[in-house]
This record gives C-alpha cells, sequence and structure tokens, in this order.
C-alpha cells in the first residue's frame, strides 16, 4: 500500500493540481483587475493606478508603468479581504453561514481537473494531452460539478436570514435549472458530430473534441448556433451580466452576499471569476479549437517542447480573449429583468436547442446514409 | 486492505451516516443537505467501481438538479423545524417501510446465499471498448451504456419515457388548474 512509487505518483499528482489551482487562481485574480480596467477604459476613466510594491515604484519608467497598469492591484485587495475583521452578523445561521463560501469554491476548483490546456509529444511523437485527468466523460464531469456550485449561493442567501439575500439565493437557483438544460441540449449536436463514424473519437471526452479540430473546421463555424446557445447559458451559468440575478446589486443590495464581507466575500468573489475562467477555457476547447492554430490550417510550430509551450500559450491567449469578452458583454449590455430571463430560458433558448438538436441529428442521419 | 477498500469504507459510512442523519435530522434544510451529501457518496461508490459516467450521471440529475428544486421549494414555502404538517397518514408510511424493510432482507438473504463458487459465473468487466453487434459485453464505456439502451433495453427505455411525459403533462395540467382558480377568485 504505502511503496515508494505510489506515494511519488500521489505526490506529483498533488504537485499539479496545486500548479494548476495557482495558475487558476491567478487568472481569476487579474480577471478582476481586467474587470476594473476594461470597464474604465470603456467609461472613460483611469481605473487602478495607484498600488506599487515598495522599491518597485522607483526604477525609473518601467516602475511607474507598472504602477500605472495596476498590476499589484489584486495582491492589495487579497491582503485587504484577508486582514478585515470577520463580522457575522448575529441574525444568521451561523453553521450554513459558514458552510456557504466553502460549497460555493469547491466546485469552481474542481472542474478544473479534466481540463486540458495543450499538448505534449513524447518520444515517439504522439500527441499526450496535458491535463491532471484524462477523463472519458470529461465534459459531463464538468456539467455535473459546476451545476454543484448553486449550493453555495443557496445556502448563503438562506443562511442569511435576510430579505435581499434570500430573493437572490431563489432566482439563482431557479436560473440555473432553467440554463442547464439549454446548455445540455446545445452540446448533444457536438457530441454526434465529433463522434462520427470511423475518427475513433468519442464526442464525449474535451480532448477529442479538441483533436477533432485539428485542421479542419472549428465547431463553431459548424454549429454556430450550437456555440451561441452554450454561450448565452454559460453567462447565465456564470451570474454574469446581463444575467447576474443572484447578485443584481440595483435592486437587491448585494443580492445572496450581502451580510458576507472581509475574507468569506472575497472567496465568493474569487469564485465568480474562477467559474468565468473555467468557462472561458471550456468554450475556447470546444468551439474555438483549443490549442490548434486556426481553421483549416494545420500547426505551423513543430511537434515537439516549443510546439508544446506555444500550442499551451495559443490556447491561453483564446481564453483571455474570452475572459475580455466576458468583461466587455457586461459593461455593454444593461441587466434583464428576473421574468426576462425565465422567458428567455424556456420559451426562446430551449425550443432553439431542441430545434437545434433534431436539425443536427437529421443532417448526420442523412451524412452517414449517404456515406458523405 | 488497500486503498480502493478504505475508500469504500469511508463513502459508504458517508452515504449511509448521511441517510440516516436525513431521516433524523428536524429542519429539512438540513435533510435536504444530508440527502446530497448520501447522494453524493453514492456517486465516490460508483467511481470507486469505475462506472464513471453512471457516477457523473448521478451527480448531475440528482444532486445537481432534482435535489435544488427540493431546496427550492424547501426555502421558497420557508418550512422551519417547527413547520409543516406532521403526516396523519402514520399507517401508510409504516407500510411502506415494513414493506420496503422485507424486500430488502429478502434480497440480503437471498445474496448471502449464494455461493462463492457462482461468482465464476458473474459477468466479468470488459475493458475494451469495441461495441460487439452479437452481445452486450459488460463494460463501463459509455457507448457501450447507449447501445444497450437502443437495443436490448428499447422498449423499456421507451416505457420509461412515456411515463415521464404523462407525470410531465399531468404535473402541467394539474398546475394550470390550481392557476386559473386562483385568478377567478
Amino acid at each position: 500500500m504505502f511503496d515508494p512509487d505510489f506515494i511519488f505518483m500521489i505526490g506529483l499528482k498533488v504537485f499539479f493540481a496545486f500548479l494548476m489551482i495557482g495558475a487558476v487562481m491567478t487568472m481569476a485574480g487579474y480577471s478582476v483587475l481586467a474587470e476594473r480596467k476594461v470597464s474604465a477604459w470603456m467609461q472613460g476613466r483611469v481605473g487602478p493606478n495607484r498600488t506599487v510594491l515598495p522599491l518597485v515604484g522607483y526604477i525609473p519608467f518601467f516602475g511607474r508603468f507598472l504602477k500605472g497598469l495596476g498590476i499589484f492591484q489584486p495582491l492589495a485587495d487579497g491582503l485587504k479581504f484577508l486582514f478585515k475583521e470577520e463580522i457575522i452578523p448575529g441574525h444568521v445561521n451561523k453553521f450554513y453561514y459558514n458552510l456557504a463560501p466553502i460549497v460555493a469554491l469547491v466546485p469552481a476548483l474542481t472542474t478544473m481537473t479534466v481540463l486540458p490546456f495543450g499538448e505534449f509529444f513524447n518520444s515517439d511523437g504522439e500527441s499526450v494531452p496535458l491535463m491532471l485527468a484524462n477523463l472519458e466523460v470529461g465534459i459531463l464531469f464538468i456539467l455535473a460539478v459546476s451545476s454543484l456550485g448553486v449550493y453555495g449561493i443557496v445556502l448563503a442567501g438562506w443562511s442569511s436570514n435576510s430579505k435581499y439575500p434570500f430573493l437572490g439565493g431563489i432566482r439563482s437557483s431557479a436560473q440555473m435549472i432553467s440554463y442547464e438544460l439549454a446548455m445540455g441540449l446545445s452540446l448533444l449536436p457536438i457530441f454526434l458530430w465529433v463522434s462520427q463514424p470511423g475518427s475513433g473519437l468519442l464526442g464525449l471526452s474535451l480532448v477529442d473534441i479538441v483533436q477533432s479540430q485539428s485542421n479542419s473546421a472549428w465547431l463553431f463555424l459548424v454549429q454556430p448556433l450550437s456555440a451561441l446557445i452554450f454561450l448565452i447559458a454559460l453567462f447565465a451559468e456564470t451570474n454574469r451580466l446581463p444575467f447576474d440575478m443572484p447578485e443584481s446589486e440595483t435592486d437587491l443590495v448585494g443580492g445572496f452576499h450581502t451580510e458576507y464581507g472581509g475574507f468569506k466575500f472575497g472567496i465568493f468573489f474569487v469564485a465568480e471569476y474562477a467559474h468565468i475562467v473555467v468557462g472561458s477555457a471550456i468554450f475556447t476547447l470546444i468551439f474555438l479549437g483549443g490549442w490548434h492554430f486556426l481553421p483549416w490550417i494545420a500547426d505551423p510550430w513543430p511537434a515537439n517542447w516549443i510546439g508544446t509551450i506555444i500550442g499551451i500559450a495559443w490556447f491561453l491567449a483564446k481564453t483571455l480573449f474570452l475572459i475580455f469578452f466576458f468583461i466587455w458583454i457586461r459593461w455593454t449590455l444593461p441587466r434583464f429583468r428576473y421574468d426576462q430571463v425565465m422567458n428567455l430560458g424556456w420559451t426562446k433558448l430551449l425550443p432553439l436547442a431542441l430545434l437545434n438538436l433534431l436539425f443536427y441529428v437529421l443532417l448526420v442521419t442523412w451524412l452517414d446514409q449517404s456515406s458523405l | 486492505m488497500n486503498t480502493v477498500d478504505l475508500l469504500f469504507y469511508f463513502f459508504s459510512t458517508l452515504a449511509l451516516g448521511g441517510g440516516i442523519l436525513m431521516v433524523l435530522s428536524r429542519h429539512p434544510v438540513s435533510a435536504a443537505l444530508f440527502m446530497i451529501v448520501s447522494l453524493v457518496s453514492v456517486a465516490a461508490l460508483f467511481v470507486l467501481l469505475e462506472a464513471f459516467f453512471l457516477a457523473i450521471l448521478q451527480v448531475l440529475v440528482y444532486a445537481g438538479a432534482v435535489m435544488v428544486l427540493f431546496l427550492f421549494i424547501i426555502m421558497l414555502l420557508d418550512v422551519g423545524p417547527e413547520g409543516g404538517k406532521v403526516s396523519r397518514i402514520k399507517m401508510i408510511s409504516g407500510l411502506a417501510g415494513c414493506l420496503s424493510f422485507g424486500i430488502l432482507s429478502v434480497l440480503l438473504i437471498q445474496f448471502v446465499q449464494i455461493d462463492v463458487s457462482h461468482s465464476a459465473n458473474w459477468p466479468t468487466l470488459q475493458t475494451d471498448k469495441a461495441v460487439s453487434g452479437n452481445f452486450l459485453l459488460f463494460s463501463n464505456s459509455v457507448k457501450n451504456f447507449g447501445f444497450g439502451l437502443f437495443t436490448k433495453y428499447m422498449l423499456p427505455l421507451q416505457v420509461a419515457g412515456f411515463l415521464l411525459l404523462a407525470a410531465m403533462i399531468g404535473v402541467i395540467v394539474l398546475s394550470k388548474k390550481s392557476l386559473s382558480v386562483d385568478k377567478e377568485n
């Protein structure tokens, strides 16, 4: 049971897991900065430009540049969250109040276990995906675990024992269930398309979905409607504007986290941005070709470690663009009303997703029969 | 006892403990949360059997959707530990409990009585993913699930689908009716 190989394997996995969490959390922290900078840019403001580490500010030109970029702002924010006084209001249900932030963060961090972010070429020149666990049904795992994330919000809203957080929690649970359906249905045509006979690929595996897009069309060009429905559902599932029903600070004060402060609020905040990072990565993998170069063009980089690094960088670039897209939408569109959200989900998106599925089922059958 | 055994005992304790606490807890929200713990532990047991697909479906359908609805209803009606009516039909509940206990014990006795030599006849797990046309492989791959569902188990699948459809239409009819009564009032 405790032979050295086994311990080494476990240790290596734990080390990789920490690396992955570090990378995603850093990206989540810097998306907060990006959010503030992009919103400032869109509204003709400057954004965070005062925080600087001691000494760094005295470096000529470069120090001033970093300061203006606000690159140290997430650090200061994190410290502020850590050292703020933890106030637990007297009227809350203490156990669930403390449990809720944990329940919100854990699913957000668990989804990244099955997220491939690049490919590695072994000595035989075969491509090996870079990921923590290569699960055959990876995309379903992500859908399942991220559906657990709603409990954090619902529990926070309920345990706060106060009206506005409660409304936020109730709205959030209704919204999550409504858009999960459309999200799942929009992915079914992708599974059908990827696992075509003879290709040997399985549509439920994220790696196979990416490999099916190498040197051929990206899936958002093949199935634009699926991509659109998935993107809208993704906005709803990550609680981003125009779907931020659980928070909607203009009518619910702060929504589900009204009664939270200090580090617990910070955890909710980080969980939301971690969801955005992972969601952007998933959209990149499924619809934007993952780490492959451009549609119909073979990867121009060599199949060795240089290619691995360029591939990861290319994947990251696409993911960062999507994060920017999330922010862009937030500062462009106003929020939906609650009934509009429900209306859109049940009477527009769901029938559209069903029709889309039916169309691609018929199309795939026709292509199969005519053996094109 | 290896790691898998340890994990099995851990998660089965969690599943059973969650189930017992669900029945015993006075607050409906606690009960719902213990039920989620129990469901997720059962999913973990599926993972230990390398049935990843079943495990994921368990989490996706039960823990991720059904229980969210449960919590939604509990919170919307604001049922507290003292709220809600005590069921008056204790007879029926008792009967149902006795019946389920009886079925479980019969199953257990049946299972214990099976000789160890019979275990040679149990289906063995096939790890290759090829779907054979002649017979159904006993395997954990997703393709075989689908193949089985749409060939050998086509009729039960269709029947279950129709049952669910009927239930859905029933719910819609019932809720529509109460809505129109409300409007008249």
